[in-house]
């Protein structure tokens, strides 16, 4: 216990570390571009808050760089991880419950063509998978966004682990009843698969919302782009002239979605993030 | 795979499953095995510079990216670039869940306070760091520079190559936070005690018993690292550097990515593909193996 105070110091230390980008964005938000320009960010907050921000959201700030519309962009983005981590969830629920509950030809091979596609992560086949897209006429749509996305094994897995943690006995209990394996599914399954949903949603919520070189390279059309690409586009060489007020305000808007959803469901995402991982 | 259910323990039919599997393995078959099988194939293929005829070259693609002095200098940049960002990311994550795992109050306050940055974009966070170090806005690189160093990441390579490990580790930190400190937690007390009452420092202590018990936890954490730094840090190099100045911060995964879209060589781009494949099934392997050997709790 001697060395307690050592450990606040350190941690209240990497606190700091970790929180003191954010504050300087958020102060860079409320400032106007000519004072960030010269190079005199102040340490504290300025009085155009709300104006940088309404501006970032409506796309309209004055300067020479015109952003799309943070709103839009946001938009954008929500749709896209929403859709990511629901489709994930669902295959992955009814991939999983075929692999567990049924024994039929093949099923060993439908097993190892899933697996094996843990290994490889979208970057690595990044422009093949682009070329397919160019073959599919996918690409500037929403559907060649998102549904490339959700071919992963991770969740599979995830489900497959949890299943077989469920009491096989209900399975015998379920046919005695006269259910159906549908029925099985939607009535036992599903409830008791609650929270491993909840734990998993959380963790593809953010891996949707945080991608970057999928959606840089398949999104030309500029309505439909996602806001974490949208803030570097405004970025450009990063020239000091820049209206950087406006970007700080899009950086923060980028920020607050995921990390409200790490935060307030915090016990879910360790959850999660742990038991995906293992 | 999984121990032997008896048939009443299971659903029969043969259809049913398979229709269950469908949309997986529609998407898998899409979106996985044919650009995996395409990138493949085009390795083996050279395009004339029109892009109207391609031939079969073999193996040529492969060897002239393996001779490429300039993709050479990628693959050394890319360990050097991910030892750093693993290193840094793992020692500081390491340091702030021992702190952490102590016996104090406000503990899970802290714990809040750092784990957020999980989710910010490697782009965002590139971001960040961009406002704090630019050369003529940013607080930190003014300051450099009126202390008498000439600081401009846009201009010297290594400064660049400096200010996107930083960030990039800054992001991955929180990560492994989460998982040392659910390792050091799943430590009993008991073994700690008893290491306490033979009189062993603490020091001695976290050596000998704690940190091999960590030692699963810490190379699961280091692979899962490096993937991170070959691949997810393209959006941290994007945002800031451009893989500039020069080359100073082109990784491979950056490469391909300029070989293909902005060069379009595809054949050598689809080769670069292959090889990082192979170095990321490579990992994989290596991580199965380690993991079945060598770890006892």
């Amino acid at each position: 216990m001697r060395r307690t105070p050592m450990a606040y110091l350190w941690l209240t230390l990497g606190v700091l570390v970790f929180a003191f980008p954010i504050y300087m964005t958020l102060i860079g938000s409320t400032h106007d571009a000519s004072t960030i320009g010269r190079g005199d960010v102040p340490l504290l907050p300025g009085p155009l808050g709300g104006e940088n921000y309404a501006n970032a959201w409506n796309g309209t700030g004055g300067g020479r760089i015109q952003g799309q519309p943070a709103g839009l962009m946001l938009a954008n983005s929500l749709i896209m991880a929403l859709c990511i981590a629901a489709g994930k969830i669902a295959i992955s629920l009814l991939s999983a419950f075929a692999v567990v509950y049924f024994r039929f030809p093949g099923r060993m091979l439908a097993f190892w063509l899933i697996f094996i596609t843990l290994m490889l992560p979208v970057e690595v086949r990044i422009i093949p998978t682009f070329q397919v897209m160019v073959d599919l006429s996918l690409t500037n749509s929403r559907a060649g966004l998102i549904v490339p996305l959700m071919a992963s094994a991770t969740a599979t897995l995830l489900f497959r682990q949890f299943f077989l943690t469920i009491p096989r006995e209900y399975v015998e209990a379920a046919k005695v009843d006269g259910a159906g394996p549908l029925r099985f599914f939607r009535d036992v399954v599903l409830p008791l698969s609650v929270t491993n949903i909840a734990a998993l949603f959380v963790i593809l919520f953010i891996y949707g919302w945080n991608q970057y070189l999928w959606p840089l390279l398949i999104i030309n059309e500029r309505s439909l782009e996602t806001i974490v690409v949208g803030l570097t586009k405004m970025i450009g060489t990063g020239d000091s002239q820049n209206e950087w007020n406006i970007i700080m305000a899009t950086a923060v808007m980028a920020m607050l979605p995921p990390v409200a959803v790490v935060v307030l469901m915090q016990r879910w995402f360790i959850k999660g993030l742990t038991e995906t991982e293992k | 795979m999984s121990r032997p259910a008896p048939a009443s323990h299971l659903f029969r039919g043969t259809a049913l499953p398979w229709l269950l599997l469908l949309p997986q393995l529609v998407i898998t078959a899409l979106f996985f095995f044919w650009p995996a099988g395409q990138a493949v194939w085009q390795s083996l293929l050279r395009e004339d510079a029109f892009g109207l005829r391609s031939e079969f070259v073999g193996l040529e693609n492969f060897a002239d990216v393996l001779a490429d002095p300039t993709w050479l200098a990628a693959f050394g940049r890319t360990l050097l670039f991910s030892g750093s960002v693993a290193s840094l990311a793992l020692v500081s994550a390491l340091f702030l869940a021992v702190q952490a795992d102590r016996n104090i109050r406000g503990a899970s306050v802290f714990k809040t306070l750092l784990i957020w940055p999980y989710a910010v974009a490697p782009a965002v966070a590139a971001v960040l760091w961009l406002f704090m170090f630019h050369p003529n806005i940013g607080i930190f690189g003014r300051m450099l520079n009126a202390a008498g160093i000439a600081w401009d990441y846009k201009l010297n390579g290594d400064q660049a190559m400096l200010l996107v490990i930083v960030a990039s580790a800054w992001k991955q930190v929180s990560y492994n936070f989460i998982f040392f400190l659910a390792g050091l937690q799943s430590i009993p007390k008991s073994v700690l005690e008893a290491a306490a009452i033979d009189g062993a420092s603490p020091r001695y202590r976290f050596w000998t018993v704690v940190f091999p018990l960590l030692s699963p936890t810490a190379f699961f954490l280091l692979v899962v690292n490096l993937v991170y730094a070959f691949f997810d840090t393209f959006g941290v190099i994007h945002a800031l550097t451009q893989g500039g100045p020069g080359k100073a911060t082109e990784t491979l995964i950056y490469r391909v990515y300029t070989d293909g879209v902005v060069n379009l060589n595809l054949g050598s781009s689809a080769a670069q593909s292959v090889i990082l494949m192979v170095l990321v099934v490579g990992l994989t392997f290596m991580q199965f193996r380690y993991v079945e050997r060598r770890v006892h709790y």
